[in-house]
């Protein structure tokens, strides 16, 4: 089970029904429950799409595109059923934030699915959980149970004259999975190989039909929307950066935890403040501000407001949440390896520039961690990367690519310092160990 | 072959979840390793004619998701984390005491049947780390006592 923490810069929405037993029914409903969806049968589908589009909600899986955007590109009219398929696939490293919703409240999400199907004019909605997260499948299809059992799925929902169905869906370990179209491919029972776009999942999706993807925060915040209103839920962020993000702090920091805070957030308070700092009496040495794919910021670039736009200023990305926070104890050219082990293991090798890309950059960054690597290794990575970007149909050769060349960028003595058989600086009594190698 | 009641239900409730038979695929896959312990040749039998497939379908499948084995397994299976969360909180020295006091490798098991251990990516658990998953049980905030503590228990139920 995972723990929960608090701190007062808190503004909890998403996470307001954390701890308070809201995974059973009737609590759920003493704490507001299913009251948005019933307030949401009342509403044109069009008027809940501008709801939605008003309160600046963007997707908390990363992209940060409009949630209400994204709903309002299903056609009206489809000879196909449409689907609302919510992603819980959650696994870029550092966010584990889907997995404190699942836990402290499913029915959340179940809510933000019926609402979305109302939205675009589904019937049927599926929950994708990884594989991992078995404890969490277990919850969430106890929710779905009780849900019908109530009348709150199925025909006829709240006597509305209207149905709606939720399926659980379950992964087997796989992290482009959480890319919206190898999603589609695992839940028609596929390796989750990319679809190329267009068409887009809003016009062909799963089975040929629409179908609107979201990721589980988005998916719990709408109902929050629905009852509070646009205006009130886009003003808690800066302009266009709607609402409350839960952010993942974790890595080198005294309270490392899932803190609901307000978009747009300073990053050097969540680190000092809500996360009480560097441990040990160390020093702050960089910040992976969005999970493992986003650029990384030093320590002399964190007095930034965390929002979309102002992240990607800074020239990274406000990503899925997680912040990791290093010391100056770690290493970074270890760091980037780790990385980069990770996509390389992941890589699908659909596209021949993120498989043969992370291949390559994997083994250069074994060698340089292990002393051996060459002064030019340090530019070709960077050549190499840069070759990656936007060259394959899904992002994970970006998400390989980008925090690879901030690494090099920012921290390039580090890389040097590495070079001519030297023993790697950060490594106890200079034995380096060679990171085992996964079989793939 | 045979899989147990609770499987079957399983089976029987989600085949009409989808349009098309194939999409039960992969939960399907995952429940009947539960109770196998491995992705058998048989078991891949099975399941391809239960879901009219072929059994290279059904491979082609398993390959792609890491959590999917076709080789037996320890009765446990320790799951290390050292993605970049863990790994800045000591998430190999997890790894690597596992590896002392188990006796074997990445993906390696005990002579005894008893535990697997396996290097994993990133299981959700960051802000709880360094963390590790022995078969669906998650164990965080570990260190290598704790996780040696943890490696007791199992072998003692």
């Amino acid at each position: 089970m995972a723990y929960l923490v608090s701190h007062p810069d808190e503004v909890k929405i998403v996470s307001k029904r954390f701890g308070q037993s809201a995974a059973n029914l009737d609590r759920y409903l003493e704490l507001d429950g299913y009251n948005a969806v019933q307030k949401a049968l009342a509403m044109e589908p069009d008027a809940i799409i501008d709801e939605v589009k008003n309160s600046g909600l963007r997707g908390r899986g990363g992209a940060g595109f409009s949630a209400g955007m994204k709903w309002s590109f299903v056609p009206k009219q489809s000879a196909k059923p449409k689907y609302v398929l919510c992603n819980g696939d959650e696994s870029e490293p550092g966010t584990c934030k889907d997995r404190l919703i699942f836990e402290h409240d499913p029915h959340s999400v179940i809510e933000g699915v019926i609402i979305a199907g109302l939205a675009v004019g589904s019937r049927t909605g599926y929950i994708y959980i990884r594989g991992e997260y078995r404890y969490l499948s277990v919850i969430m299809q106890k929710a779905i149970r009780d849900a019908y059992s109530r009348g709150f799925l199925g025909k006829n929902i709240f006597g509305s004259g209207r149905d709606f169905d939720i399926y659980w869906h379950g992964g087997a370990g796989a992290y482009e999975v959480g890319e919206e179209s190898a999603l589609m491919e695992s839940l028609e029972g596929k390796r989750g190989i990319p679809r190329i776009r267009p068409p887009f999942p809003a016009v062909v999706g799963l089975w040929g039909g629409p179908t609107v993807i979201n990721n589980a925060e988005t998916l719990a915040s709408v109902p929050h929307i629905i009852l509070g209103g646009a205006d009130w839920y886009a003003k808690l962020g800066p302009p266009k950066n709607g609402g409350t993000r839960l952010f993942c702090l974790s890595g080198n920091v005294e309270k490392p935890g899932v803190y609901e805070l307000p978009m747009g957030y300073n990053l050097k308070k969540m680190i000092y403040d809500v996360g009480g700092g560097i441990p040990n009496g160390r020093s702050l040495k960089a910040v992976v501000p969005g999970g493992s794919s986003t650029p990384c910021l030093t320590a002399d670039e964190i007095d930034i407001s965390m929002d979309f736009d102002s992240v990607a200023k800074a020239g990274s990305m406000l990503g899925s949440g997680g912040v990791v926070v290093l010391d100056d104890a770690q290493c970074i050219v270890k760091f980037a390896l780790r990385t980069m082990q990770f996509y390389q293991h992941e890589s699908c090798g659909w596209c021949i520039p993120c498989r043969e890309g992370t291949d390559w950059l994997k083994k250069t960054l074994v060698r340089l961690h292990s002393g051996g690597g060459l002064k030019k290794d340090i530019d070709n990575m960077q050549y190499l990367s840069e070759n990656m970007l936007g060259r394959t149909f899904c992002p994970l050769g970006d998400a390989a690519a980008m925090p690879t060349i901030a690494f090099v960028k920012k921290f390039r003595k580090e890389f040097e310092d590495h070079l001519e058989g030297r023993p790697c600086p950060y490594e106890k009594q200079g034995v380096v160990e060679q990171l085992p190698v996964l079989a793939h | 072959m045979k899989f147990s009641d609770q499987f079957e239900a399983r089976f029987a409730e989600m085949l009409p979840h989808y349009p098309t038979k194939r999409s039960a695929l992969v939960p399907t896959l995952l429940y009947a390793q539960d109770e196998v312990g491995f992705l058998s040749d048989e078991v891949i039998a099975e399941l391809a004619q239960r879901l009219e497939l072929t059994e290279l379908e059904v491979r082609n499948v398993i390959s792609y998701y890491s959590m999917l084995t076709t080789r037996p397994r320890g009765k446990y299976n320790v799951q290390v984390c050292t993605n970049i969360s863990c790994l800045v909180r000591g998430g190999e020295d997890i790894l690597h005491h596992c590896q002392k006091k188990l006796g074997i490798g990445n993906k390696g098991t005990t002579a005894d049947g008893m535990f697997t251990l396996e290097e994993v990516e990133c299981i959700g658990a960051c802000s709880w780390a360094p963390a590790a998953q022995v078969n669906y049980d998650y164990h965080e905030n570990l260190t290598a006592e704790k996780m040696e503590e943890i490696l007791e228990k199992y072998k003692s139920i």
